[in-house]
This record gives C-alpha cells, sequence and structure tokens, in this order.
C-alpha cells in the first residue's frame, strides 16, 4: 500500500511513534555530523538527505555496549545480564546499504552455532522505516553490490522525500501495524510518478561500475601476493574505515570495575589494529600492516563469501569517503580483478 | 535463547603449584549449581573462558577428562592480567567460567586405531584429557596401542609428574617423558622431543598422531612425522590464538575462514594446509 507524510506533519509523526516506541533515527551531534541516537524528543531527529557518517549497525550492535553487571556478594558473584530489551524499537531513516549491511550483521550474529542475544533482541523488537538514497554520492557503489540506492530489501517501511512529504511504502506485515497512522494521507498519481523520477535519477548516479565476479577464488590464489605490500603502503592503520564499515563486526571484550561491583561491555574493534591479535606472549600473528589491511580484505571478499556465501561490503562509500590516506577500495577491487 | 557470553559460577576445591619456576598452578573446580554440571558435556580438546571479574577472561584447555565427573581441571600459565589474578586465587573461591567452548579432539576417527600423542611444554593439558579418556577402563578397548611422548625444557617443568609415573608403570600404553636438559635426580630420557620421536615412535601405520606444544617443537616435529611417513589427515594438532568471544563472532582468531574458536582449536595438518600462513 502507498501512503505519504506531509513534512509539516513530520514532527508530529515522530511524536506520535514515539508513545509507543522508542526511535533511532539520524541525529546532528556536531556541524555536518549525523549518527543513528535514540531521540528523546522528535526535534532531535535531524531530516538529513546524506547517509550519516555512522552507520545503522549502532542501533543494534552499539559501539560500546555493557554485557553484563556483576558484584561480589561474599566470596560470590552474582551476574546479571543485560541482554533484555524493555520496548519496541522503530530505525528510521536508514539507507538501504546500511539496511543491507545488517542482513549480513543478521548472518554474524544470528549464527549456525550460537547467538548473541543482544543483537538478536534488538533486531527483533525493531521495525526498520528505511529511506530511498536520492542523492547518492560519487563515492556510492551499491549499485556493484547487489543493491541500489533505492534498494526496498530488509525494511518493513520505505520513504521517499517527494521535497514536501515522504511518500510512504508499506512492505511487510510488521510494516503494516502503522498503516492506520494519523499522518499518513493516500498517495497521489502525480506522487508516484515523482517518486519514480527520483529513484531513477539516483539510480542512473549510482550506475554498476564495479565487477566482483569470480573475486573470491582470485584472492585464493593471492594470499602471498605482492599485491597487498602496495595495498599496505598507503594505509596509515588508522582504522577509520573499520570502525564506519557497516558490515565489520569485532569487538572487544573488557571489564570495567569499581571495587566490587562492576560491568562487562564489548567495544568495537578493528583488525587494523596490531593489538587486535597479539598475544599475550607478545607473539602477533599478524604482525605487520600488511597482514592486517590483508585480513580486512580477505574478509570481506574471500572469508565472508566462503562462510556464508555473500560478500561482506555494501557499496557505502564510507572507507572512500573519510580514509584520511585517499585509499578506494573500488580501486583496490579493480586491481584485484585483474590481477 | 542461551546467552553464551554469561559465565557460569565454579568454585575453586584445590589449587596448586606444578612447576618449579612457579609459572604453571593448575585450578580444580566444582559447579556451584547443579544444572550448570548436567548442562555441561564436553569432550576431550575443548576448552573454556575463565572470567576472573574485573579483570576479564581468558581461554584454557580443560585438562580434565569428562570421565572425572563432578570437577574441572585447568593448568595456568601466568602471563598477563587475567592469568596472575588466576595464580593468586584461593581455595574456596569463585571464578566464572564460559563453555565448553571448540571443536575437540576427533575421538570417532581415533576409534580402532593407534594414537600417538606428542606434547611439549605446559601445552600438555588437552592432551591429558584425550588420555585420561581413553584410560578409563571403559574406553581403553576404544583404540589400540597409546604411545605417549612428552617433553620440557627441565624435570621440574613437567606437570602432572605423578601421574606420568603411574601411566609409565601400565603396560598397556607406553610413555616416554624427555627433557632437554636434566638435573641429578633426572634417570629418564634426556633430549628434544622431534629427536626423541625419531627413536620412539610407533609405526604410522594405521596410527593417528596428537602433537601440541610450543610453535617450535611442532616445527620440527611436524617434519619427523612426514618421515615416519604419518599422512597429513592423520596428524591433529591444536592451535591457541588470542581470543574474546569464543563463539566466533568478535573477529581475532580466524585462519582464513576459519575461527580458532569455534571451528577449532584442533585441526588436522590437512585442514592447515589449505589455510593461509598466519603464525
Amino acid at each position: 500500500m502507498t501512503l505519504k507524510l506531509d513534512k509539516k506533519d513530520f514532527h508530529s509523526f515522530l511524536q506520535n511513534l514515539m508513545n509507543d516506541y522508542e526511535l533511532f533515527a539520524p541525529v546532528q551531534v556536531a556541524e555536518g555530523v549525523a549518527v543513528y541516537k535514540k531521540i528523546e524528543h522528535p526535534l532531535e531527529a535531524a531530516r538529513f538527505s546524506l547517509n550519516p557518517q555512522k552507520p545503522a549497525k549502532e542501533v543494534f550492535f552499539p559501539q560500546s555496549e555493557t554485557m553484563f553487571r556483576y558484584g561480589k556478594v561474599g566470596v560470590k558473584t552474582e551476574v546479571t545480564s543485560t541482554e533484555k530489551v524493555e520496548r519496541k524499537r522503530i530505525l528510521l531513516g536508514a539507507r538501504p546499504c546500511d539496511l543491507q549491511a545488517v542482513s549480513l550483521l543478521d548472518e554474524i550474529f544470528q549464527g549456525r552455532e550460537y547467538s548473541d542475544p543482544y543483537y538478536i533482541n534488538k533486531r527483533q523488537a525493531t521495525t526498520v522505516i528505511g529511506m530511498g538514497c536520492s542523492q547518492p554520492l560519487s563515492t556510492c557503489f551499491c549499485s556493484s553490490m547487489e543493491g541500489g540506492p533505492f534498494s526496498r530489501n530488509h525494511s518493513d517501511i520505505f520513504l521517499i522525500d517527494l521535497g514536501e512529504a515522504y511518500l510512504v511504502e508499506v512492505l511487510t506485515e510488521k510494516g503494516k501495524a502503522f498503516e492506520k497512522n494519523p499522518f499518513f494521507k493516500k498517495a497521489t498519481q502525480k506522487d508516484l510518478k515523482a517518486a519514480k523520477s527520483i529513484e531513477k535519477n539516483a539510480s542512473n548516479q549510482v550506475g554498476a561500475i564495479l565487477s566482483l565476479e569470480g573475486i573470491e577464488r582470485k584472492l585464493d590464489q593471492m594470499i602471498e601476493s605482492p599485491f597487498w605490500d602496495r595495498v599496505q603502503e598507503r594505509c596509515i592503520g588508522c582504522r577509520v574505515c573499520t570502525y564506519l564499515c557497516p558490515t565489520c563486526h569485532c569487538f572487544d571484550i573488557a571489564d570495567e570495575t569499581l571495587t566490587t561491583k562492576g560491568q562487562r561491555v564489548r567495544n568495537w574493534d578493528s583488525c587494523l589494529s596490531s593489538l587486535y591479535s597479539q598475544e599475550t606472549s607478545g607473539h602477533n600473528p599478524r604482525p605487520t600492516n600488511r597482514e592486517r589491511t590483508r585480513q580486512r580484505l580477505m574478509h570481506k571478499f574471500n572469508y565472508f563469501p566462503k562462510n556464508v556465501g555473500r560478500i561482506a561490503c555494501v557499496g557505502c562509500g564510507r572507507c572512500v569517503l573519510y580514509c584520511p590516506a585517499d585509499l578506494d577500495i573500488r580501486e583496490t577491487i579493480k586491481e584485484i580483478q585483474k590481477g | 535463547m542461551k546467552n553464551p557470553y554469561l559465565p557460569i559460577p565454579m568454585m575453586v576445591k584445590k589449587a596448586f603449584m606444578e612447576t618449579t619456576d612457579r609459572m604453571l598452578r593448575t585450578l580444580e573446580l566444582t559447579f556451584q549449581k547443579e544444572e550448570d554440571q548436567k548442562a555441561f558435556e564436553f569432550i576431550p580438546g575443548q576448552f573454556c573462558e575463565l572470567s576472573s571479574f574485573g579483570k576479564g577472561e581468558a581461554p584454557f584447555g580443560i585438562a580434565s577428562s569428562p570421565t572425572e565427573n563432578g570437577s574441572l581441571k585447568f593448568t595456568i600459565n601466568r602471563a598477563g592480567m587475567v592469568t596472575t589474578t588466576l595464580h593468586h586465587i584461593e581455595e574456596g573461591e569463585e571464578v566464572g567460567i564460559r563453555g565448553p567452548l571448540g571443536n575437540g579432539y576427533p575421538i570417532d576417527l581415533f576409534k580402532g586405531h593407534n594414537l600417538l600423542v606428542v606434547g611439549g611444554g605446559f601445552a600438555f593439558t588437552t592432551l591429558r584429557s584425550l588420555i585420561a579418556y581413553f584410560l578409563e577402563p571403559e574406553h581403553r578397548s576404544l583404540i589400540r596401542e597409546i604411545t605417549v611422548l612428552y617433553g620440557a625444557r627441565m624435570p621440574g617443568l613437567l606437570l602432572y609428574k605423578e601421574e606420568l609415573q603411574e601411566w609409565s608403570k601400565r603396560d598397556d600404553m607406553k610413555v616416554v617423558v624427555t627433557v632437554d636438559v636434566g638435573d641429578q635426580g633426572w634417570k629418564g630420557t634426556v633430549g628434544l622431543v622431534p629427536n626423541v620421536l625419531k627413536e620412539v615412535a610407533p609405526s604410522s601405520e594405521d596410527t593417528y598422531a596428537v602433537v601440541c606444544g610450543p610453535p617450535i617443537m611442532i616445527r620440527f616435529t611436524l617434519p619427523q612425522l612426514k618421515a615416519l611417513q604419518f599422512p597429513d589427515e592423520r596428524i591433529y594438532t591444536s592451535l591457541e590464538r588470542r581470543m574474546k568471544c569464543g563463539v566466533g563472532k568478535c573477529g581475532r582468531c580466524n585462519i582464513g575462514h576459519l575461527y580458532v574458536c569455534k571451528d577449532g582449536p584442533v585441526f588436522s595438518l590437512e585442514q592447515l594446509n589449505i589455510l593461509p600462513k598466519e603464525g
């Protein structure tokens, strides 16, 4: 069913959602910087036309997350898990690339042998209101990665920015619960036509520029290749590409403690850090940046496909846009494919 | 949904120093809750994450055998923050544990064959579990000949000394204990594990070899096993990597597409041959 939401009603609409749901949406935290956060007031929600700097994975897999609290009672230690999600949630405004990435994280955190309750509980409690990406950047390559700026995959409801209003497409059973929202109106033929044209423009802008065909097999043969020396030469190991990557899921686990009580937390970690794999003895199986940059790319284009049959890159372009050394993963992919 | 990150409480029943350098301490832990004990089923070669609340977690191979009911044994090398705390923990105190984790040794595959166990230093823990499992009277007939070769740098650094003596008295197994450098009281073999292996190894025919030890020992032992004509698919080893989650989520411990924590830590040489050489 296709509906629409006038932008003048946007804040009232958010207020209405917040009565029953915790609402996560892009929030401007500094000049030009938006991240996905729980909003306390509708005015906090930034109506960004651009994709936020930090990916939407944060809503399900926070940068820092308490796993349980512990406290000493005599010789015993009591452990209280924080895995439960108290209220239903809405993720609003996530772009198709970030949502495709979430579907890849599902493969990891759902897992065949072990499920991760912290992630799964949040995921199950959340209705996803995705948003078409009407202004893709020159760094975007989602169309090469089985996605596209208007891919409806993994959205329960999908919004398209028409200027004065949003077109609202209800896509799943979960989404249907919102059909009767008082701020939704019926969309007109004119709205639908406008949305089509916006979608077409955006899709033309991104285009499919990369061929990923056979990259897993190519990389099978390249593990000892001098190619990695060239890749690592420019990388300064700052790790920004891994922190801002919507599919990167590595984390560290640490205890934070005050005398007799404390909490165990997990924090995003990065394979580009030397401490990441360094053992207590001092031995490091990935001693130089060569092995570490290789790990990052092999994981996305070889190991992940081997394990779940999908490439762990969605073409969001953040690593291209924010790399201080101007490394461009698209060029790296092209070189591998030439290789 | 079971939360794989939550430790269960266990109590330190016994704690004692194993070696003269005071770097290796064995903890014998008992379950605090009956349901935890019932739910804890493991096979030799699996490991646990031990928690020292406030310091963190570290992975340790289970040194006891599943046939030794009611308690779990771990031998801890003092190296960092968590292990140092575990060296100071006292009997009667509590630790958190998560597990069993990892795949363990392919017990079923070994059945009906001969077993050669080659160990070095403090990597003998899960090998001890494996040996104890097959020495259990009702399990002994599952495999044919058992040969154990275990070495340490000095006599004082050998683990489970009393047990080694008991084993060496048995007539249903062959036990060779060697040290790199002997001392006045040492009456046993002197020599490096790979060299001694040449002399004491059983025929590779119908024999599985399980090798655990420091990297240097592994590096020189594998060529010896090859020279003895052990095929790669009958050589097993257990690997170590820096680990956090233990359940294949946090990254970090992978070799190629496999995670040492959940797809290992036990691998055959045949498997390792096709993985990237990251060591």
